[in-house]
């Protein structure tokens, strides 16, 4: 049997929904047989290869990595799955979504002087020895936090916080056999 | 020319780093660092809510350790209300957190580092994962999915769901453990215990063929934090912070969590977004220099604020553990006294494991987990609070202050593991010196650098809550790929 090529991709979240995958427990060893793994934080490949089958994406877009990471994935993979409710909707990354508006309309002619005082406080103000991280190695963020969908499409949604390993199953489980998922039936769809 | 060489993303880690190595002209390294380059800025939005949810908010900081922060984050609520919580929620809070040390470190231990271990650093990084690790040994495998699966079902059984279970709440939990699901648990003892100590024997036995990585894995002396008892015996839940140094000598004893900014500093480097906290009294460690060279390592003898949180900082700084069969090994972990490698961080984590499983064994007898009595109300009776608990990583400090009416208007997050930043960026230049040599280097090397991260089990979704607004970077490249202008917003 032809295995297919299965990546998983962290973006901006808090990696529950990879636990929730890894919940999927000693299916796990059963998956194994039916998947390669070819690209995962919780393997080694560094690259995001070529000919990606499924890839399930946990995270929204909230910086520069994540905005190029996720274009490489799209046009490397055939089904890219919103992964959880911080990839469908943003989420909790996306709570800090309005105090970003707020600095841009409140900046208006003193950009500098706003946006000083709001990084003081993190890293200047509650430190005891203050910098502002400033390195190409740390990824500028974006000034909005965004849905996966915003940036690239998307094939399938699989809302929660996390999804539970056994929906993530539902998914999973026609994919390898090369068939679409049908989501809309009872108990697939939750958020939160 | 010097060249820099960066590992990104780091893997098998949880979470979003990487490693930079810089090289002088011969091909030798000077310095290797750690970045996390995840930002997130829980501190500055949660500004504003109220703190009843912030047990749920910052759970989703971390999925790999929820439990931590809704502990951490329900005991500060229990002290704005200014409650004592009924006895019977602290028993069931303390078995949460028990079985939730157990997932944590079983995640780490199988299925993030036994691939390098037991696979080993030579093998195929295509195949040198979990999923690898099946083809080989499918049996351990499975019997470390099922011991994690163990401390999860705890937490699904008390809290409703695996990850993120909104359970405990200022001034208590809202559910007992049903008679039923404690023979469930029961039940499973057996199993897990004699997995957790198979396992023990094994590592013993594979520490022999990794002597020289015990020796350069983040192999140095510096202080050790945790919380321990009021009579010196290992701590997860509550109780008092000690410091000892690398030959366990007290440093500091009996500090109040409340009082943490007197004794611990956060200082800010430039190239990560994750800050490094150190033991103020010693002062912030070399100015944000170079990781000292390789062969200064042992004279730097704890002259400086740099320690280590986590297992092996738990097992460092207590006089007993407090479970039999744990209280063994704790006396073969430390038979050449304080343990100074980072490698060890690894038999920690299952010795941890093992007074876990004996004290879920020795609590599931105690009647009260069935009460009904579990949760004391009231109403806002203070402004400012700061709750402490032990993750699986280390100390974790929430800090919050609230109006009158409840509103958040101050939030301080100290985690576990960006306390263990300064440590892990000393670990990475240790290893990189002593394993690199020349402008080429095969895949291995490369991979035994972050191994030296993967024994801090580092939870870097944890570590980058931090507030504020970041800069955007804009730089500008010659033909030659050099820098030639660069501006910062
Ligand atoms: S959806 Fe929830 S569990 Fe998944 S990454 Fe976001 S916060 Fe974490």
């Amino acid at each position: 049997m032809n295995r297919i090529k299965l990546a998983t991709v962290g973006l901006g979240g808090c990696s529950g929904c990879h636990m929730s995958f890894l919940y999927l427990d000693e299916w796990l060893i059963e998956l194994a047989q039916r998947v390669e793994l070819v690209y995962s934080p919780l393997a080694d490949i560094k690259v995001y290869p070529k000919g990606v089958d499924v890839a399930l994406v946990e995270g929204a877009i909230a910086n520069q990595d994540h905005l190029d990471m996720i274009h490489q994935v799209r046009k490397r993979t055939k089904v890219l799955i919103s992964f959880g409710d911080c990839a469908v909707t943003g989420n909790v990354t996306a709570l800090r979504n309005p105090l970003f508006q707020l600095s841009n309309t409140e900046i208006e002619g003193k950009t500098e002087d706003h946006g000083q005082s709001v990084l003081a406080r993190a890293y200047l103000e509650t430190a005891t020895h203050p910098q502002l991280p400033k390195s190409d190695l740390v990824p500028p963020l974006l000034t909005q936090v965004l849905p996966v969908h915003k940036v690239v499409d998307v094939d399938l949604y699989l809302p929660g916080c996390p999804p539970d390993a056994n929906r993530i199953r539902a998914v999973l489980e026609p994919l390898v056999e090369g068939k679409r998922p049908e989501l809309l039936s009872a108990g697939n769809i939750r958020f939160g | 020319m010097s060249k820099r060489i960066v590992i990104d993303p780091v893997t098998r880690i949880e979470g979003h780093a990487k490693i930079s190595i810089y090289l002088d002209d011969q091909g030798e390294v000077y310095d290797a660092r750690f970045h996390v380059t995840e930002f997130r800025g829980f501190e500055k939005f949660c500004e504003g809510r109220p703190f009843w949810e912030m047990p749920g908010i910052t759970a989703r900081v971390c999925g790999i350790c929820p439990v931590s922060h809704l502990l951490a984050s329900a005991k500060t609520g229990d002290q704005l209300l200014a409650v004592k919580i009924p006895p019977a929620a602290e028993k069931l809070r303390r078995l949460m957190n028990l079985g939730q040390i157990i997932q944590s470190h079983a995640l780490s231990s199988f299925h993030l580092t036994s691939p390098d271990l037991l696979l080993g650093w030579e093998s195929d990084p295509g195949k040198r994962n979990v999923f690898g690790l099946m083809d080989v040994d499918p049996g351990m495998v499975r019997s470390g999915i099922r011991l994690r699966q163990f401390g999860q079902q705890i937490i699904e059984q008390l809290g409703g769901r695996k990850i993120h279970p909104t359970w405990a709440v200022p001034g208590g939990v809202r559910s007992n453990l049903s008679t039923q699901k404690r023979e469930e648990i029961l039940s499973r003892l057996p199993e897990v215990k004699a997995t957790v100590l198979s396992v023990l024997e094994q590592f013993k036995r594979l520490l022999e063929d990794f002597q020289e990585e015990a020796g350069v894995f983040g192999n140095f002396p510096s202080l050790f934090m945790g919380l321990i008892t009021a009579n010196g015996s290992w701590e997860h839940y509550s109780g008092l912070l000690r410091f000892v140094d690398s030959e366990g000598n007290i440093i500091a004893d009996k500090l109040r969590a409340s009082d943490y900014s007197d004794f611990i500093g956060e200082a800010v480097q430039s190239d990560s977004y994750l800050k490094s906290p150190y033991y103020k009294p010693f002062g912030y460690p070399k100015e944000n220099q170079r990781n000292p060279p390789n062969s200064e390592l042992d004279s730097e003898l704890n002259n400086d604020g740099l320690y280590r949180v986590g297992p092996l900082a738990r097992l460092n700084i207590c006089d007993r553990i407090g479970t039999p069969l744990a209280e063994q090994e704790l006396a073969n972990f430390r038979q050449h006294g304080t343990v100074n490698s980072s490698f060890f961080y690894h038999y920690a984590r299952l010795i941890e494991i093992l007074t876990c499983v004996e004290r879920i064994e020795t609590m599931l007898d105690d009647l009260d987990l069935q009460s009904q009595h579990l949760r004391a109300r009231a109403d806002v009776n203070q402004l400012e609070a700061i709750g402490v608990s032990e993750a699986p990583r280390g100390t974790l400090f929430h800090h919050y202050q609230i109006d009158e009416t409840g509103l958040l208007t101050q939030v301080n997050l100290i985690i576990a593991t960006g306390q263990n930043n300064l440590a892990m960026n000393r670990a990475v230049a240790q290893i990189a010196r002593h394993y690199i040599h020349g402008p080429n280097i095969p895949e291995p090397l490369l991979n035994r650098v972050e191994a030296g991260i993967r024994a801090f089990d580092p939870c870097l979704s944890c570590s980058t809550h931090a507030a504020g607004q970041m800069p955007l970077h804009i730089q500008l490249f010659n033909a030659e790929g050099l820098v030639i202008d660069q501006r910062y917003r």
